[in-house]
């Protein structure tokens, strides 16, 4: 993780296809500069470096492996929690501890307002500079994190709130007080109560999405990535350590995970990806951000129409289908009685195009469930 | 996250050549695996063949027959060993009362994943070698007469991960436990989710959850209990959210892995960590029960519960 906190992208070896797009940077602004103290005339040729900037950031961003995107989501100079509550929220009130045990800087939580939306802010934070990433343990939260992020996912939900979660972690912290205190609980809490909120939830994938620690404020009616962040089980090094027995092979890790938001909105596990600008968000950070602002209200807006009992019926189903693949898993029939009728109200499952829960009536005489026959798919 | 280690520690780290040469011969193979190696996390499946074998938490020798028919407990220190599924079935449940769900659905390579060999081939190899197609075992059974549906991971199928198959069979086996009002039982031994399937195993973390919700919602009842090791991705979803959490003695149990914590620290673990007890004695399960009497506690929590909890309309309310 050190390794990580080197200064900008040429620290990197993960970062080596920035290099020549950097010189083309820098020839430009020496161009510049020179422009500006000598009054020559050299837009011309300014203009050319700039075009050929242009190209050569395309094909480079249109060629990136699996392996260059992690790098990119991990970019030094990616916009972070921080960054986000500093260009597109309009308030910020955080709300700090989980009262219990302690404070966990790299989880950051608090009510916002953006554009006249008022809704629950849950961000990993990572930090920029050395000692702000140190602070914050580089975005991997500790169980007090997790339990802070729920508490006040509980306030929201009292107090009829959205929630939006921006996930930016390696993982969860692996160490001894994590363990001692129970990683695995808090997460798994957190997971299990997401689905009890009766407020909507969007989560984000802003950087990078490690595995447990990521799910962990991660479950939402809507899931969406931006374009160059990644979203994985594991690590591209922890799986190569493990299963090619060489960290060295994380570059082949990080294809065979299928980790980008391409695959992943292939896959079906998120909803939407969030195009970044040319060369990535970590070039032009503000366009990034109010290109996610963009598509985050545009969510908020469709989902706060929708009743309580439908939103936790449609994320219910969303998680319970996800990825799946047509008729391949056979359901369980309720034949029993009235188990899937919600508790109380009528749900109206078609407001977001998915039925809840058990669907198929399909079954054989032995009991043994038969294949689905057809229905709604995954999420919508 | 110090780099640097505490100074006394320091002749530890550097590797004191002569206890290392010790240790060395002591462990011929575990050499490889250097100040790691006591941890005893054995990535062995089954237990190696031959009549002795020995225990991996005290050493001693045990004579092999002997230890599986003590319910492969050690007979010197009282250590619970992992037990394959089948076999744990048949401690658990009444003879005869068996009937397996789900049984027929394979796993499927969806991201065409290839390391040294493409997953696929491990999956076929491993169907072979244990005859049942997933991890997880799943189906109806009676514990001293009570209908309960039962769910085992088996760490003798790749380690006991949960993809998506795994994820799937225990999501259908909870609405199995809905539709016929059953308590829910799962036995869980496992490395975490299989990186094998990338996310989408990620996912099954959520989907096992969003099925105990469901099951929560109608006033059903659930327990797991964890046994050696229990890790990752499936302590960290629905083995610890269910309504009871036991362990059995000595078992492994934790989020992140012991080596990952002990290389990302660079520091020696402290003795017991990430063990049953240690767990107990933080608050994080409610009861360590030992193999001989897992039957009859099962029974006994069953006794608490048995009385209509579905017909509990409280219960939907509140976790709705």
């Amino acid at each position: 993780m050190n390794d990580r906190s080197k200064k900008k992208g040429d620290g990197s070896p993960g970062l080596a296809f920035e290099r020549p797009i950097e010189e083309i940077e820098a020839q430009i602004a020496e161009l510049e500069s020179l422009s500006l103290s000598t009054r020559l005339d050299i837009s011309s040729e300014i203009e050319a470096l700039k075009a050929r900037l242009r190209e050569t950031i395309d094909k480079t961003y249109s060629e990136l492996s699996a392996w260059e995107r992690v790098n990119v989501a991990r970019h030094n100079k990616r916009p972070v929690a921080n960054d986000y509550v500093t260009e597109l929220v309009d308030d910020f009130f955080e709300l700090h501890g989980d009262r219990t045990f302690g404070d966990d800087a790299a989880m950051m939580t608090g009510f916002a307002t953006m554009e006249g939306r008022r809704f629950l802010l849950v961000a990993h934070r990572k930090g920029r500079t050395t000692k702000e990433r140190l602070e914050c343990n580089f975005g991997c939260a500790h169980p007090e994190g997790y339990r802070k992020a729920l508490r006040k996912m509980r306030l929201a939900e009292k107090l009829g709130l959205p929630i939006v979660c921006m996930i930016n972690t390696p993982g969860a912290y692996p160490g001894i007080g994590a363990e001692e205190r129970g990683q695995a609980m808090a997460i798994a809490e957190n997971i299990l109560a997401m689905f009890s909120l009766r407020v909507p939830i969007v989560a984000i994938v802003i950087g990078e999405g490690g595995s447990g620690g990521a799910l962990g404020i991660g479950v939402g009616d809507r899931v969406l990535m931006m374009e160059h962040a990644y979203y994985s089980v594991i690590s591209p090094e922890g799986c190569a350590a493990i299963l090619w027995k060489d960290g060295e092979r994380s570059p082949d890790a990080a294809e065979a995970l299928k980790l980008t938001s391409k695959d992943l909105l292939e896959l079906g596990v998120i909803d939407e990806i969030v195009n970044e600008p040319l060369g990535g968000a970590h070039r032009a950070p503000s366009v990034a951000m109010n290109e996610l602002k963009r598509v985050l209200l545009r969510h908020l807006d469709e989902l706060i129409e929708i009743e309580p009992e439908a939103l936790i019926a449609g994320r219910h189903t969303k998680y319970r289908r996800i990825g799946a693949i047509e008729g391949r898993f056979p359901t369980v029939a309720p034949s029993l009685g009235e188990i899937d009728v919600p508790p109380r109200g009528a749900a109206a499952p078609d407001s977001n195009g998915s039925a809840p829960g058990l669907t198929s009536r399909v079954e054989g005489a032995d009991g043994r469930a038969q294949r689905r026959g057809g229905g709604a798919g995954p999420g919508s | 996250m110090a780099d640097d280690p505490k100074q006394n520690d320091a002749p530890k780290k550097k590797g004191d050549s002569k206890a290392k040469a010790e240790q060395d011969q002591a462990e011929p193979t575990e050499k490889k695996q250097g100040r790691l190696s006591r941890l005893r996390f054995s990535k062995k499946k089954d237990m190696p063949g031959g009549l002795w074998l020995k225990c991996e938490s005290c050493s001693e020798v045990i004579f092999r027959k002997e230890l599986e028919e003590k319910g492969r407990v050690c007979p010197s220190c009282g250590f619970h060993f992992t037990v394959p599924g089948r076999e744990r079935i048949a401690m658990v449940l009444d003879e005869g009362t068996w009937r397996e769900q789900f049984a027929e659905i394979e796993a499927l390579d969806r991201l065409n994943f290839i390391d040294s060999t493409p997953y696929s081939e491990k999956i076929a190899r491993t169907v072979k070698r244990t005859g049942q197609n997933e991890a997880l075992l799943c189906g109806f059974g009676e514990v001293l007469g009570k209908p309960i549906v039962l769910a085992i991971l088996d760490f003798g199928f790749m380690g006991g991960s949960m993809g998506e198959v795994v994820g799937e069979k225990l999501a259908l086996a909870i609405e199995l436990a809905i539709r016929d009002r059953r308590p829910f039982v799962v036995f869980t031994s496992s490395g975490g989710a299989r990186m094998h399937e990338g996310v989408l195993s990620l996912m099954q973390m959520a989907k096992t959850c969003a099925a105990l919700k469901k099951l929560n919602d109608v006033g059903g009842f659930s327990i797991c209990v964890m046994t050696h090791p229990t890790t990752g991705g499936v302590t960290a979803s629905f083995a610890s959210v269910t309504d009871i959490v036991l362990a059995e003695p000595g078992a492994l149990i934790g989020f992140a892995g012991p080596r990952v914590i002990a290389t990302t620290l660079k520091q020696e673990l402290p003795a017991g960590f990430q063990r049953a007890e240690f767990l107990l004695d933080r608050g994080m399960i409610d009861n360590i029960v030992a193999r001989d009497k897992m039957r009859e506690t099962i029974a006994r929590l069953l006794d608490y519960v048995d009385e209509a909890p579905y017909e509990s309309a409280a219960a939907a309310v509140r976790h709705a």
